[in-house]
């Protein structure tokens, strides 16, 4: 076993590239952070920005044409980025366990409840059939299924999203993995749902203590989820740091914009709603200094001649030559 | 605000059949609306909120005229347009138009930009070719598009951008109401805001009367000037939006507001998680009494037997419900 400074995950210098026909997109660009056991991390960013990008590479699952062109991602400190097809195939769903934002879509229609829940025991631990049934079975208990012994034999289309989303959980958790990628896990919920959801992670964390990386575009799950927040923007991680630190005191200027952007229940009718004007940078031909300076106010020359490396303190870090005032 | 209702829906009620695939025959109905009634006065917004399957997009459809009622009738300035025919339903199509939620499957990809714009203006025989295209352009430059975006297809456009063609074809038959169904759910949040205040300019300029349906509270409540919470083809909650966002008063509403997870991190860890248990009953066989009593956390034997009339909670907010969060009116009380 190779070194580890005990994080479950260490993602370092992370560049990913995806081949188009005409272009090359940089999806994910230097791109370094760690996830430590037990804790949630949220990646959040917006459409586009590499988010699921991300997530697709630590599983080495990412779309033709696409591919890591160079960085590190070691899993308790074992390197993933060097392992062939069929030693990462024994890392994916018993290491790293998924889930994923269309559980009609990663559910197989075809197979039983059960035997979607108990097949990663029966691939990566050699589980009999019988054995894989009542795990299923005592997994399905602990997602908060109803009945859940007369569930093993259903099919996915005769559960509701939520039930579905819960069934994909318990698959995921088959085999107790070191980390869950979790990519928009109650994106196609509806809110109530979400909220069961959501609770349900809460108390999974409470009860296992599983490392996560919690992919999303909603910086309320991540606000009542995450207890460090990485923010993604066209490819780079722009702000990283604690959960209150990021949320409280913001410093990157698309952080913060992204935040006065978002509706509240609170805000009144009469307070002109924010946007950031225009839109995310095309990432085959990224700007090259800041990327978000096309759309900051801030911006000045300087932003728009280098990259701002990443600066603050090592529990909040960003990249922007102005960022906002650090509150006391 | 306070005008004449440009719109007013009396007790709606749409059902769908279901047949069997085999022998053709009818062998259940699925309750889209039961029984719905809302008055939307000219130059307002009406925000229409639920989640899926509770019948607000079917609502949005029979405003427009894409299907009929099953029952109740659909007043448009006056007129009942649920039983009109021929030449005079196709004139008030016109001052009906509809935007989609999904601004990449609802724009032909084969079609330029102008041409789907000017489509409805072809269709309806307004104007000599030429007028049409000088109207194109105002319309794309009125949404903020660039003037080359006439020539170009739609899958050059980011999907802010394509809301905005959207509407720029919505508004090409110079409409009186728009209905929006889920118009920015599509879109980043930096983005939705950019086609909200869009929406709002418009509206201003054209006196438009707007309906937005939506799931999502938060971006309901920055256009609406009126509420209406649907839960399974029922109204349970319409009134004022200010009133309705400040005293929520059916513990569905309630719950609908508490489950947004809020951009701030200390009091949504604070909040209380799974108000709302079970799951959504079918709409082929809606729950006897209150709809909404298999997951109220307030629900009595009442519930399951007696279905709650709407009852005022204020000057125009109304509730269905027997255990309301507000006392309601004088005089009225039920319960």
């Amino acid at each position: 076993m190779s070194r580890s400074d005990g994080s479950v995950l260490t993602v370092a210098s992370l560049r990913v590239v995806i081949a188009l026909r005409h272009s090359t997109v940089r999806a994910v660009d230097d791109v370094s952070f760690t996830i430590a056991p037990g804790e949630t991390v949220g990646l959040v960013g917006e459409s586009g920005c590499g988010k699921t990008t991300i997530g697709l590479a630590l599983l080495r699952l990412l779309p033709a044409g696409g591919r890591i062109v160079s960085g590190s991602v070691r899993l308790g400190g074992h390197e993933l980025t060097t392992l062939d097809d069929e030693q990462m195939r024994a890392v994916r769903g018993d290491r790293i366990g998924i889930v994923f934002q269309d559980p009609l879509t990663s559910l197989n229609p075809t197979m039983t409840i059960g035997s979607q829940v108990g097949e990663p025991l029966r691939i990566h631990r050699g589980a009999t059939a019988r054995t894989a049934r009542d795990r299923a079975a005592e997994l399905l208990e602990l997602v908060g299924l109803p009945s859940p012994s007369r569930q093993l034999d259903r099919y996915p289309h005769q559960l509701s999203g939520g039930m579905r989303q819960r069934v994909s959980l318990a698959a995921a958790l088959a085999c107790d993995p070191a980390l869950l990628i979790a990519d928009e896990p109650t994106t196609a919920l509806d809110v109530t749902t979400q909220d069961q959801i959501l609770e349900l992670f809460s108390r999974l964390k409470r009860e296992i203590g599983m490392a996560v990386l919690l992919i999303t575009h909603d910086m309320g799950v991540v606000a009542g989820q995450a207890d460090r927040v990485l923010v993604m923007y066209a490819g780079k991680l722009v702000e990283v740091g604690a959960t209150d630190q990021v949320f409280y005191r913001t410093r990157h200027r698309y952080t913060q914009a992204l935040l006065e952007s978002i509706p509240t229940l609170t805000s009144s009718r009469a307070e002109a709603l924010h946007s950031i004007p225009g839109q995310p940078p095309d990432l085959a031909h990224p700007p090259p200094g800041c990327r978000f300076a096309p759309r900051c106010a801030f911006m000045t020359d300087e932003c728009r001649a280098a990259q701002p490396a990443m600066s603050g303190s090592q529990a909040h870090t960003f990249a922007c030559i102005h960022p906002a005032e650090a509150r006391a | 605000m306070s005008g004449a209702p440009l719109l007013e829906l009396r007790d709606i009620v749409k059902e769908f059949p279901i047949t069997s695939t085999v022998l053709q025959r009818r062998v259940g109905l699925v309750h889209a609306v039961s029984g719905v009634s809302l008055s939307v006065p000219a130059g307002s917004t009406l925000g229409l909120v639920g989640e899926s399957g509770c019948g607000k997009t079917t609502v949005g459809r029979l405003i427009v005229g894409l299907d009929r009622p099953t029952a109740g009738s659909i007043l448009f300035d006056g007129r009942d347009v649920s039983s009109l025919s021929g030449r005079e339903r196709r004139r008030l199509h016109r001052d009906r138009q509809l935007v989609f939620q999904d601004p990449y499957a609802s724009l032909d990809p084969r079609m330029r930009v102008g041409e789907i714009v000017r489509e409805p203006l072809a269709i309806h025989h307004l104007g000599s070719r030429r007028q049409q295209r000088v109207a194109v352009q105002r319309l794309l430059e009125e949404v903020g598009l660039p003037p080359d975006a006439a020539a170009r297809f739609p899958h050059e456009f980011s999907g802010g951008q394509r809301q905005r063609i959207g509407l720029a074809r919505a508004l090409a038959l110079n409409p009186r109401l728009i209905v929006a169904d889920e118009p920015v759910s599509a879109l980043d949040v930096s983005i939705r805001s950019q086609v909200l205040n869009l929406m709002h300019d418009l509206q201003l300029r054209h006196d438009l009367t707007y309906v937005v349906i939506s799931h999502d509270l938060t971006v309901v409540r920055y256009v609406s000037d009126l509420l209406g919470v649907m839960y399974l083809g029922k109204l349970v909650e319409v009134g004022d939006a200010e009133a309705v966002y400040a005293r929520p008063t059916h513990p569905y509403t309630a719950a609908l507001m508490a489950t947004i997870p809020l951009p701030d991190p200390v009091r949504e860890r604070a909040k209380p998680h799974g108000l709302i248990r079970g799951e959504l009953p079918s709409a082929t066989n809606p729950p006897p009494g209150c709809r909404f009593h298999t997951r109220c956390p307030r629900a009595a034997d009442v519930c399951r037997i007696v279905e709650p009339p709407l009852r005022p909670f204020g000057e125009r907010h109304h509730a269905a419900c027997h255990f309301p969060l507000q006392d309601p009116v004088e005089g009225t009380s039920a319960a």
